[in-house]
């Protein structure tokens, strides 16, 4: 009886996993998810934005003689009254800047000839802010105070840590923790509704082309449903582990070969506590973020986790999924009936990017533990390291729900494999149940 | 013996009662005609044959046992309806099926060579199902559901799809695995096919068991006081004088001028009296008693249930 299902769940897997389309998308999709995040890094770093020129008229004379090229942005003085620098169509834009700046009561006006930009904007202001700042300080005559405000600047850095007590102190950045929720989330979100539907048109495309009642003259309806089932879920679980296994290689040999000896050395000492935040060339929060992705041990049991709830997950919403597809006839006529699976996973998908903004809220800790959004919710929460008893629970709650759906399922799919023509209500679903 | 006994077995369906008390005993090593129009239940008493669905109260006797899920290993169905998967390969689905039966990896692959074989069709085991024509494909479907030497095999409407040369292998086929000993339950519309190949029949209608036999029985019970006489003379004068006699008649024209009167005689009378009369009218060249057809019968009996039950 049970070696029935398994070779159910040996034809599921194996027509799926031995298709082209499955091979290249598995092994392409780490690759597109890394030149995803690459990419605008690089294009950030080599695109060096166009060449400015603003052209300034100074009416207060002691901005613009102080004004410095920032980046693509140069200045440059002129005498010429303001109406006639705006008929100039040579430079990008016009500064004007009124004489009684340094009171701060009018603002600065500028004229662009072409788009302005938040880079060209904040350039300037910041730039007139320290000119009018040091041009004040020097009304008090101080000594020396070139000398005492450097001694005064601060600039502050914040490296975070996890307080466990169980397991000591662990490395945390807010930020990575940020993106991988939304990775994970996204990711659940995604093998959730395309293996599902999966599950939901191959039963469909079976009773369709009839070979159902060839099938189910062997084995018992029921033990089809679950073996389609489970041999879908494994090939989502495949493609997760082998995503898995690539990630975790990468962060075991790729990751260590490319970064520069330099950044390396300075994660050392970040991580022994050594570091002096002063001397460090590298931003902290991605040291940090480097760090945590170099631990092979972390990623490991990120993927552990996503694996759990990826099943979990994956047989709730496939039993609702598969009871959907043996009531209808073409997958027209679902439709409709999607809506009931589709909305509490996009309801998930939406708490689960609250969640990874805010881990901690009621809100999250309650949408974790419900099992339609559990799965994503708590996906965005894992990488902030939440107590283990919460996942425990969220993943309890998880497994005993989706094995009361799939009982209910298998009620709705038994019957509904054998009605033809009438597309069904979510009424009569619910009265199948009830057949003996 | 009787190898598969169904016992006042009732399905119904929400309000609609597809099965209402029918019963079914089908003997060892015969074909068994499950006739009915459509709608009438046949598919329904099949499926609880093959354990599909469950019987709301009655009971199915499988082999001298009631009826488990593991007997379906016994029993090899062809459904009316039926489909392969189509992006799988020919030799690798009949291997799955088989497989689903309870065959050994190995022992499914020598005996789908052996009926490949058989059929021809050696060379179709690494096609796709999708290259395949409706017939080919049917081909496949039959190996499948013999393959595993089943002790029943039900057939749903088989020659549906064949062309006459392919549809006389498979009968041959079928009425070979009846004589090794399997029994063989056959439903189908075709009358004609029932004459030819089956021993008993049940013909359902509306859910209910509205005649069950012989079929040699049946049609001898319908057929008694029903002749055609052939002859050369005056037709009208002749049914003149049998008209004291007749319950029915109809006349028609034979070749060579002769004419032709098919009779049914009222209760009571004889060939005998009949043919007395008929000597002294006109010149007798034949007399048969007139089978009826297991078309007729079908009609007759349905619309008579029909008739009655309105």
């Amino acid at each position: 009886m049970s070696s029935k299902i398994g070779i159910i769940i040996r034809r599921e897997f194996m027509e799926r996993v031995t298709k082209k389309s499955f091979i290249i998308t598995t092994l392409l999709m780490p690759v597109i998810m890394l030149a995803l995040m690459i990419v605008p890094t690089l294009i950030a770093l080599f695109s060096e934005g166009d060449d400015r020129t603003v052209l300034v008229v100074d009416d207060s004379g002691i901005i613009a003689r102080n004004l410095e090229a920032a980046g693509p942005v140069s200045f440059a003085e002129t005498d010429i009254p303001l109406d006639s620098a705006l008929n100039i169509d040579s430079v990008d834009a016009v500064l004007y800047i009124p004489a009684d700046i340094a009171d701060g009561q009018k603002p600065l006006r500028l004229y662009t000839n072409s788009a302005s930009s938040m880079n060209l904007e904040s350039a300037i202001t910041s730039q007139v802010d320290d000119i009018i700042e040091s041009h004040r300080l020097e009304k008090y005559d101080i000594a020396d105070l070139g000398k005492i405000i450097e001694a005064v600047h601060s600039d502050v850095s914040l490296q975070s840590f996890r307080n466990d007590r169980e397991e000591g102190e662990r490395e945390s950045s807010t930020f990575l923790s940020y993106m991988l929720g939304i990775v994970l989330t996204m990711l659940l979100y995604m093998c959730l509704l395309l293996y599902g539907q999966m599950v939901m048109t191959s039963i469909i495309e079976e009773k369709n082309n009839r070979v159902l009642e060839i099938v189910v003259s062997s084995v018992k309806p029921t033990q089809l449903m679950l073996g389609k089932i489970c041999g879908i879920g494994l090939v989502a679980v495949t493609q997760i582990l082998i995503w898995g296994v690539l990630i975790a290689s990468m962060s075991a040999f790729l990751l260590p070969a490319l970064l520069p000896s330099e950044m390396t050395a300075e994660i050392a000492a970040l991580n022994s506590g050594a570091a002096d935040v002063s001397t460090l060339n590298t931003d902290i929060e991605l040291l940090q973020a480097v760090s945590i992705m170099g631990n092979v041990g972390y990623i490991i049991q990120l993927f552990a986790l996503l694996l759990a709830f990826l099943v979990g997950g994956f047989m709730l919403y496939a039993a609702i999924y598969a009871a959907i597809g043996s009531a209808v006839d073409n997958i027209q006529d679902a439709g409709q009936l999607q809506s009931i699976v589709i909305f509490p996973i996009i309801i998930g998908i939406i708490f689960g990017m609250t969640a990874a903004s805010d881990p901690t809220s009621a809100l999250s800790v309650w949408t974790s533990i419900i099992p339609f959004t559990s799965p994503m919710v708590m996906m965005a929460r894992i990488p902030f390291g939440i107590p283990a008893w919460e996942i425990a629970v969220s993943l309890v709650v998880l497994y005993l729900s989706f094995f009361l759906m799939v009982w209910i399922a298998a009620k709705i799919y038994r019957v509904g494999i054998f009605m033809y023509g009438k597309k069904p209500t979510v009424k009569e679903l619910i009265r199948w149940v009830r057949y003996k | 013996m009787d190898l598969l006994k169904v016992d006042s077995v009732s399905k119904s369906f929400g309000s609609h009662k597809a099965l209402d008390n029918v019963s079914v005993a089908v003997p060892q090593g015969k074909v068994y005609g499950l006739l009915g129009p459509n709608g009438a239940g046949k598919t329904t008493l099949i499926r609880i044959i093959n354990h599909i669905t469950a019987p709301d109260s009655g009971l199915v006797t499988f082999d001298g046992h009631p009826l488990t899920q593991q007997d379906v290993a016994h029993i090899g169905y062809l459904p009316e309806e039926r489909g392969l998967y189509k992006k799988m390969k020919v030799g690798e689905q009949a291997l799955f099926f088989a497989r689903l039966k309870g065959l050994s990896r190995s022992e499914a692959t020598r005996e789908l060579k052996k009926w490949f074989e058989r059929f021809e069709i050696s060379s179709w085991w690494n096609r796709k199902v999708e290259e395949l024509s409706k017939g080919m494909a049917q081909k496949v479907q039959f190996i499948v559901t013999v393959l595993h030497r089943p002790k029943l095999l039900i057939f749903d409407e088989p020659f549906s799809g064949f062309d006459p040369i392919n549809a006389n292998l498979l009968r041959d086929e079928i009425l070979r695995l009846k004589d090794e000993g399997a029994t063989v339950i056959f439903s189908t519309h075709n009358m004609s096919s029932v004459e030819e190949i089956c021993d008993n029949i049940t013909l359902i209608n509306a859910g209910h068991n509205i005649l069950t036999g012989n079929v040699d029985d049946i049609r001898r019970r319908y057929t008694s006081g029903r002749y055609s006489l052939v002859f050369d003379g005056d037709a009208r004068a002749l049914a003149d004088k049998l008209t004291p006699m007749l319950a029915g008649c109809t006349a028609a024209e034979m070749p060579y001028g002769r004419h032709r009167l098919d009779i049914t005689v009222t209760d009571g009378t004889t060939l005998r009296d009949v043919i007395a009369v008929a000597n002294d009218a006109v010149q007798l060249t034949a007399v048969n008693e007139a089978m009826a057809s297991m078309n007729d019968i079908f009609i007759s009996t349905v619309k008579a249930y029909d008739a009655q039950n309105q």
